[in-house]
């Protein structure tokens, strides 16, 4: 057991936080505008598995990995529009039309992707170090020897925070989550916004789907999201809505996926079973917690979430 | 009743007396327009011309089709037929953008702001013509110097939760004079201010239409326009009945107009009060403290007294304790301390089925809501209170018939119109709905009736039934509290009334010896006993 | 659109706005568009999922033939397919019931394999000699309560956290889904191991007493009977009960019910325990009556399959009957692909989210009625 308190097992650890909580962390980004907009899309799971699928099938046809990844984002938002279709224009039910998309995305891609189950990946994003950065001690390996597409994380980040919190755009997308009346009166189109964030979720959760297929488990496998589509919808609602706090929350579960995965390498006497629960339950500590600070701080969801907004009805 | 124009005719031909001055500009014009929702017909081939420099009122009763004609006017909702001219040319407005671009903006009764942004940020949203950052700076500079020029007092900083109703009024005009708004509308901008307030407000108005404005305003009080405005236009069931000189024109002109006939007294008669005796003290409110959902103080030491066959009032303005103390009575909500007390038995904080059943009625602010299910039929709102009692419910089953039969009697003895009681509730007007609950909820001939806003956007027709009814429950010796921002409402209808400021009562009056400028100083939280030194001494 | 001026500032999707049509509430939908709506909608996902097929490389016509006959082709398929319809008969039925009342319980697999592993723990180890010397009709009873005992406390879990702490139950109930299924996995693969089972995941078979009574010679069990029987007591319940009036109004408006004095967060764990219960029942019902142990991939998604079951049905018991009925086929048929032309059976989940899509779009033609506006202003006189 004194092995899981090496300075070399934390920072292996650590490592893969990052390049494991990459696939949360930008599906969790990507449901933060969409939920920012008004729009709750339960479908992530769903968009998640397309944008694996795709980004895999795509590298496999053409042979580079970050043609895959775009191809991964445009699938994503394409079945995010679906979602905004039905819940934006048609005014269906946000919960059903999300559980409808995550249901859709699961039996299509165990469809479509049936004869690629277990090919060979002919690239894949691989870990870059970057120069001098890499060799610092520790930080250097946590965070400087990891692939594209965990940089690209970096960035993204801060960028999705200043573009809520400081840009003209930012705030209104912020306007008709808040207030869709007001957003309206004030000349914006509320259905393009929309549709404009809902769509930008789902190519946040299709590139999230191809870090999976292309970076961390390269390769296709029905379900191979295993709920991490959840787990981001979780974490939105951890962090608030808030980007900088998402990432907290996307780091943490890394963490605990990867640190499970290591305890099961290295023998600790509790059946991988019960590790492999872990961020599940975990999920659910983090979300009781989470739910319970907000209550007291008041901290509330987008107040337009989850309703459609239509303005010629009385 | 009405020799009156019939309403359909009137509405054809542009305005009559529309030529006060020589040569006034045109600022707008709605001609033939027609809206419908659904059946209901919003606007009827109306017809509506306001120029630069002038105040123009528009006045009519709930439902008369005011707020939907303002809302064509500045680009909301699309009328389905008629023509929009905006300073002398054709407009297509097909979204409030296309308004604000051509000089038109609206300050709408539920203000349009959001309260987690800050003015600043409130003002800049949609704006065109900004670059891709946020750049607050400039705007607030600009809007420091707007509220200094019209004596607003805003702070472009601040957060709008943190601001007041009044504040906030102030902050949506303030956002359409810096988009360069030429022709305001302002949809009853008074009722939710207090008189002062509201005095000061028609200032910073006929200040602007001095500069050349055109002024807009809706309202269905008849002093405060005769006050205000220019030009006084009269739409009633949606048509155009006149338009006519401020100057020239009289109240009870204006009200056969609005109404169709000539207004009854408004206030209790002699007789009712007099030969009407209450009786004993029913509820008794005792230093009640209450917090609002932010968790902030909403009541603090309210004592209050209602008598069997009584009604007193709570007027204020919105947002001082109202909604919090109608819950806490009912227990929707729970005192943190104080007491209530109904027949001398403490019922503070019980549970609200208990207090149902103990005799307190509650016709509550949000019919659809808190009331009303919308998407349930009327049986299912019917049986709200009674479906664990006989007959209605036996053990744990339902009878259906019994249910048909308690669902027809209340729509039958309060005259409900509906296709039936299997019809949606959604489907009904806002009065029927309004009727129905008011049924349901007075079916136990309550001893205590908690009634907030109960006429709020319900119909003439429907309103007038409501406060029938009320004024029978009076007689019949019910204690009522009735919460109201209406003060005709108050007078119209309550023995004594108290006003509610931040969650303390400054003072309760006889309603036959109420003036609206004590209840007016009241509101602004001035309270009773100061007012009458500060009267003693002059 | 001639009337329409420049504006120049002003960019695009704006314009898109003032096209001529707008949406229109009717206030009772015509009985009309509610049966042709649905089946209409059905019919336009069979036309995309065909193009979906056609895409994969596979004629549709003959992909859907084949289902059909696969599902109801002959006496035995019609079996097999109502075999199916059991576990979704019941776990749509639990689902529907969490849904009426707006609760979103998408646990209802974990509460099936929670139902199935509680049954099996009873059934292998906690029956007395003479309780199974009784037979089945003694040990059957035991068994039921057992299942929905099990599904019942893991739907508890969110459901507690919901009505009492404001926890959302969408995420907790589906993240207890994964932990029911790892938690049948080490069962299956550890401690409950069937020590003869060479090596293969799974218990040892139950002995005889707990099998369900099956019907002829085919696998239909008594759970169909089950699943018939809660649909019939939760109409009743519902329509017909004070305490379904409080569910009801509940899940019209939250805040009604308080106003109402209804204790609302009480009934939503009561709810979210009769939503376990019949997943939990689901899952005994599946391994008396078929499987006879705990084995790996007991549930093929029964408890998802449900949420489409629950809303095609309208959340409406005899609407689910005939819904559970037919995806069932839809299930069996894409199994038969499987061995007739050796397609995947994923073809059955695919077409039921697309069959879902199509349905909530159609919804919104029995909801509302397009009308044509006068787009352009009359000409000004």
């Amino acid at each position: 057991m004194s092995e899981v308190l090496t300075v070399g097992f934390l920072t292996s650890v650590l490592a893969a936080a990052i390049a494991s909580g990459a696939a949360i962390l930008y599906a969790a980004i990507g449901e933060t505008f969409a939920e920012r907009s008004g729009v709750l899309n339960l479908g992530v799971e769903g968009m998640m598995l397309i944008g694996a699928l795709s980004g895999f099938a795509v590298c496999s046809w053409t042979g580079s990995a970050p043609v895959g990844a775009a191809g991964a984002i445009v699938a994503g938002a394409l079945m995010a529009g679906i979602h905004a279709l039905l819940t934006v224009s048609f005014r269906a039910n946000q919960v059903v039309s999300g559980l409808a998309l995550t249901i859709f995305g699961q039996g299509l891609t165990a469809y479509l992707g049936a004869s690629l189950v277990g090919q060979p990946a002919p690239d894949k994003f691989s870990r870059l170090a970057i120069p001098v950065l890499s060799e610092i001690p520790w930080i250097g390996t946590i965070l400087f020897r990891q692939d594209i597409l965990a940089y690209l994380a970096y960035a993204v980040v801060p960028l999705s925070w200043w573009f809520m919190f400081r840009t003209r755009q930012g705030l209104n997308l912020r306007a008709v989550g808040e207030n869709p009346a007001t957003a309206d009166a004030m000349g914006l189109n509320v259905a393009a916004l929309r549709y404009r964030y809902v769509m930008l979720g789902g190519a946040f959760a299709g590139l999230g789907g191809a870090v999976i297929s292309l970076a961390t488990n390269p390769g296709w496998s029905e379900n191979m999201t295993a709920g991490r589509g959840w787990i981001a919808v979780a974490l939105v609602i951890f962090g608030t809505w808030n980007p900088a706090r998402v990432a907290i929350g996307a780091l943490l579960f890394g963490a605990v996926e990867a640190g499970q995965f290591r305890l099961q390498g290295i023998n600790v006497p509790v059946s991988s079973f019960f590790l492999s629960m872990l961020p599940y339950l975990f999920t659910i500590v983090v979300l009781v917690i989470a739910t319970q600070r907000s209550r007291r701080l008041r901290i509330g969801q987008p107040a337009a979430l989850g309703r459609p907004y239509v303005r010629e009805e009385r | 009743m009405s020799e009156a124009r019939a309403p359909s005719p009137g509405g054809n031909e542009p305005a009559r007396s529309s030529d006060p001055m020589p040569a006034p500009a045109e600022a707008v014009a709605l001609v033939d327009i027609s809206k419908r929702f659904g059946s209901v017909v919003a606007n009827d081939r109306v017809t509506f011309v306001a120029y630069s420099g002038e105040v123009h009122a528009l006045i009519g009763e709930n439902g008369a089709g005011k707020s939907t004609l303002m809302s064509i006017l500045a680009g909301m909702y699309r009328p389905d037929s008629g023509v929009l001219r905006i300073g002398g040319k054709v407009a297509d407005l097909r979204s409030p953008a296309d308004a604000i671009e051509r000089g038109v903006g609206m300050v709408y009764q539920h203000f349009m702001l959001i309260e987690s942004f800050t003015v600043t940020e409130n003002v800049m949203l949609g704006l065109a013509g900004e670059g891709f950052r946020l750049d607050t700076a400039h705007v607030e500079a600009e809007l420091r110097r707007l509220s200094d020029a019209y004596g607003l007092g805003i702070d472009p900083g601040a957060y709008i939760w943190q601001l007041s109703v009044g504040e906030q009024q102030r902050v949506e005009i303030m956002r359409l004079l810096y988009r360069g708004a030429r022709i305001l509308v302002l949809d009853e901008p008074t009722a939710v201010l207090t008189p002062q307030e509201a005095d000061s407000l028609i200032a910073t108005l006929r200040q602007m239409a001095s500069e050349g404005f055109c002024v807009i305003f809706i309202s269905h009080k008849l002093d405060e326009v005769l006050a205000v405005a220019d030009r006084i236009t009269v739409l009633r069931h949606g048509a155009v009945i006149d338009t006519v000189d401020a100057a020239s024109a009289s109240r009870q002109e204006l009200a056969r107009m609005m109404v169709g006939r000539d207004l009854a007294s408004a206030l209790l008669d002699e007789d009712e009060l007099t030969s009407h005796r209450t009786g004993d003290v029913v509820l008794a409110i005792n230093a009640l403290t209450a917090a609002n959902d932010k968790r902030l103080p909403a009541l603090q030491g309210v004592s209050l007294e209602v008598r069997a066959g009584e009604t007193l009032g709570i007027a204020g303005v919105a947002g001082n304790g109202q909604r919090e103390l109608a819950e806490v009575i009912t227990g929707l909500r729970p005192a943190r301390s104080g007491s209530v007390m109904l027949d001398w038995r403490d019922i503070t904080s019980e549970h609200p089925r208990a207090i149902a059943r103990a005799g307190v009625a509650h016709i509550p602010e949000d019919r659809i809501g808190t009331g009303l299910v919308g998407s349930l039929d009327l049986s299912s709102n019917a049986v709200l209170r009674a479906y664990r009692q006989r007959p209605i419910s036996k053990g744990p089953f339902l009878s259906s018939r019994a249910i048909a039969r308690f669902t027809d009697s209340l729509i039958g003895s309060y005259d409900v119109k509906t296709s039936g009681r299997s019809a949606r509730l959604r489907d009904l007007s806002g009065g029927n709905q309004q009727k129905l609950l008011i049924a349901r909820e007075l079916a136990g001939e309550p001893k205590v009736i908690v009634a907030v806003h109960p006429t709020r956007g319900v119909d003439v027709g429907a309103s007038e039934a409501i406060h029938d009814v009320l004024r029978a429950q009076r007689l019949r010796g019910a204690a009522t509290l009735l919460i109201s921002e209406d003060l005709g409402e108050l007078l119209a209808l309550c023995d004594r009334i108290a006003v509610l400021y931040e969650g303390r009562v400054m003072g309760i009056v006889a309603a036959r010896d109420a003036d609206a400028e004590t209840l007016g100083l009241m509101m602004a939280g001035t309270s009773a006993g100061h007012i009458a030194a500060v009267r003693g001494a002059a | 659109m001639s009337g329409a001026p420049a504006t120049g500032r002003l960019s695009g999707p704006d314009r898109a706005r003032g096209s001529g049509w707008r949406l229109e509430r009717v206030s009772n939908p015509s009985t009309v568009a509610q049966i042709v709506v649905p089946i209409a909608s059905i019919v336009a996902a069979l036309v995309l999922g065909g193009l979906i097929i056609f895409g994969a490389g596979e004629n549709p016509l003959t992909v859907y033939r084949e289902m059909a006959t696969g599902a109801f082709g002959s006496q035995y398929q019609l079996s097999e397919t109502i075999v199916k319809m059991t576990p979704l008969l019941l776990t749509g039925l639990g689902v529907a019931v969490a849904f009426r009342m707006q609760l979103w319980n998408i646990g209802a697999e974990g509460q099936f394999y929670l139902g199935a592993i509680f049954v099996t723990g009873v059934a292998l180890f906690g029956l007395p000699g003479a309780l199974l010397a009784a037979g089945p009709w003694a040990v059957i009873p035991v068994l039921v309560l057992a299942g929905m005992l099990g599904g019942a406390l893991w739907a508890a879990i969110p459901g507690v956290l919901r009505g009492y702490l404001g926890v959302n139950e969408t995420i907790t109930s589906l993240m207890l889904n994964y932990v029911a299924i790892l938690l049948s996995e080490w069962l299956v693969h550890g401690p409950w191991k069937n020590p003869v089972g060479y090596g293969f995941p799974g218990t040892e078979f139950f002995p005889a007493a707990p099998f369900l009574p099956t019907w002829g010679t085919t696998r239909v069990h008594l759970g169909l009977f089950f699943g018939l029987i809660a649909g019939l007591v939760l109409f009743v319940v519902l329509r017909r009960t004070r305490w379904g009036y409080e569910i009801t109004v509940t899940g019209g408006s939250e805040r009604v019910a308080r106003y109402a004095g209804m204790a609302t967060a009480r009934n939503i764990v009561i709810v979210m325990l009769v939503s376990g219960a019949l997943a939990g029942l689901a899952g005994m019902a599946e391994i008396t009556g078929i499987g006879h142990s705990l084995q790996r991939g007991l549930s093929p998604g029964y408890g998802y399959t449900a949420i489409i079951v629950a809303w095609l049905g309208r959340l409406n018991p005899f609407g689910i009957i005939v819904v559970a009925f037919l995806l069932a086929g839809l299930l069996v048929g894409g199994e038969q692909l499987q061995l007739s032309l050796g397609l995947s059976s994923a073809i059955a989940p695919m077409l039921q989210g697309t069959i879902l899509f199509f349905l909530l779009g159609g919804d919104l033609l029995t909801r509302y009625r397009i009308v044509r506006r006068a787009a352009t202003p009359e000409p000004f006189a």
